[in-house]
């Protein structure tokens, strides 16, 4: 079976019991959405939202409901011990974490298709000002989240502790992906948007991308194997 | 390796004993003045703690790729020999910082991502400890991608606004302090050396103690 | 695949050039001798100053007991399991 072909299995299939039960859906919209509830009743005064907020809670929502996604995902794995099957399936396990990793993408644009209308409303923000970049921004990010996400929740399935060492392992990694889209939506959201550090923060975000997926790549085979 | 430990632990010693007279006659520094002689253990802190960051991810990266358990101990002494010489840049850092700068902690762009990876190398530290069976392989994925970090690390420095001073400060120093500061490097890496080398034997201890367990499950 | 990769790699360099090509702005370019301090520079830095090199000292010697620590830790656990593992062995001999 081609690399693609095996991809685009394991995505289809994971898409299917989603639409079939939509659990994860549901439960990561909602718990993006009270994200940004928490912050709001957190930050706001008098109406107002802190400046250079809105960016920052929009990525910090996304790296959360990321990681829960993240988690539930792989639990579901682990219960139907779905994921021992795949690995003995005759495929090339690089090409199942892509599957996972499409998967996960996948939702995390649809919660950030809720995302970004509810911190631009609640916050005030003229997040749809330079929409492409924005995309972009949010694609490239997304991607080099969920790349670093999907290996480590694989590796972690195994473990004990998974529920616990995913943010820790997670989060100190992703760090540069946070700062460049808080940064470069924090660019777009300035009055006058300044889209070359837009741009800038945008290639880096790219970069992060292709050295984090070629790594997990590389890497996904030798940890998966006991 | 072992022959040579009394006698590296000796110089080290002799090395870091005369360092303080070697940096109290290096010049001052104009705008900064005493406070910026914290420079000669600063600096070579971050060069033993990325030395050690590099070792600890290509022995990673060569422990997944062949499996070899001597590439793990590699890996784990020098992770957490990097811990130990990140916190003493994390530590001196901010000591300067409350000097030169007026505050203990600026968010500069370099002692931030310092930061960063110090924590992920940290999580890989909790990785090896609690991570249950197979944490080796965990760990070992953990150091491979912190390692790979370190470059959108120093390239942060020049896209950032920072204060730091630039990487251009070490090539240009004048004699007077470009001699204290490089016997500071080459002592630092001595110890760092010597550290490793302490740190192998424990791993390699340990191994053998598995061993031993082993050995005596099958006996019974 | 491997034409992909580098594909993806001559990507990546050409981004990293764009990046490279960013002009932040500067800041302190070289540090400047000077042989004497400015007045009354001295004291406040002392503390600071002390405070960094005894804290660096501190943390080789807590590492280094640390290290031996566990060590001697590991070495209890071995002669314990040797002595077991002799005893034991001349029990089931009888």
């Amino acid at each position: 079976m081609t690399f693609a072909r095996v991809a685009l299995l394991v995505l289809r299939k994971d898409v299917a019991i989603e639409v079939k039960s939509r659990e994860i859906l549901y439960t990561t919209l909602f718990f993006a959405a009270s994200c940004v509830l928490v912050f709001a009743f957190a930050l706001i005064r008098e109406g107002r939202p802190p400046e250079e907020g809105p960016s920052g809670i929009l990525w910090i929502a996304i790296a959360f409901s990321g990681t829960l996604a993240l988690g539930r995902t792989f639990e579901r794995e682990r219960y139907g011990d779905t994921l021992r099957a795949l690995l003995l399936a005759p495929a090339p396990r690089p090409a199942i974490y892509v599957g996972k990793l499409l998967g996960i993408v996948l939702l995390l644009l649809v919660a950030e298709l809720m995302l970004v209308p509810a911190v631009a409303l609640l916050f005030q923000a003229p997040l749809f000002a330079r929409p492409l970049l924005l995309a972009g921004l949010l694609g490239a990010g997304t991607v080099g989240f969920a790349a670093v996400g999907t290996l480590f929740a694989a590796m972690l399935v195994r473990s004990r502790t998974r529920d616990v060492m995913l943010p820790i392992l997670l989060y100190p990694i992703t760090v540069p992906v946070i700062i460049a889209g808080a940064r470069g939506t924090s660019a777009l959201l300035l009055p006058s948007p300044d889209e070359a550090t837009a741009l800038m923060w945008l290639a880096l975000l790219v970069c992060f991308d292709v050295v984090f997926v070629t790594l997990s790549l590389w890497t996904f085979e030798p940890v998966m194997s006991e | 390796m072992k022959k040579a430990f009394v006698p590296l632990t000796i110089v080290v010693a002799a090395m870091f004993a005369y360092a303080p007279v070697l940096i109290a006659r290096a010049d001052y520094e104009a705008t900064m003045g005493l406070v910026q002689k914290i420079f000669y253990f600063h600096v070579p802190s971050w060069f033993v703690m990325f030395t050690a960051v590099f070792i600890c991810g290509g022995a990673s990266a060569l422990y997944l790729a062949k499996g070899d358990p001597r590439f793990d101990r590699v890996a784990a002494s020098a992770g957490e020999i990097a811990v130990v010489f990140g916190l003493m840049g994390l530590v001196t850092g901010p000591l300067w910082g409350r000097k030169a700068w007026g505050v203990w902690w600026q968010w500069d762009a370099r002692l931030t991502m310092a930061l960063l990876v110090e924590l992920i190398f940290v999580g890989y530290l909790i990785v090896r400890k609690y991570g249950g069976p197979g944490s080796e392989k965990l760990g070992a994925a953990m150091a491979i991608f912190g390692t790979a970090n370190v470059p959108f690390v120093y390239v942060s420095v020049n896209i950032w606004r920072t204060i730091h001073p630039k990487t251009t400060v070490v090539p240009t120093l004048a004699a007077t302090m470009a001699i204290p500061f490089w016997y500071s490097v080459l002592a630092f890496m001595l110890l760092f050396t010597l550290l490793m080398t302490l740190r192998l034997g424990l791993e390699r201890q340990r191994a053998a103690l598995d061993e031993l367990y082993l050995a005596e499950d099958d006996d019974v | 695949m491997y034409n992909r990769i580098v594909l993806a790699l001559a990507g990546v360099l050409a981004l990293a050039a764009r990046i490279a090509a960013f002009q932040p702005p500067a800041g302190q370019n070289e540090f400047v001798p000077a042989s004497s301090l400015p007045p009354g520079d001295q004291l406040p830095a002392a503390p600071l100053l002390i405070a960094a090199y005894a804290f660096v000292w501190i943390a080789v010697l807590v590492y280094v007991w640390s290290v031996w620590r566990r060590l001697k830790r590991v070495e209890d656990d071995m002669h314990a399991l040797q002595q077991r593992m002799t005893g034991g062995r001349k029990e089931s001999r009888r």
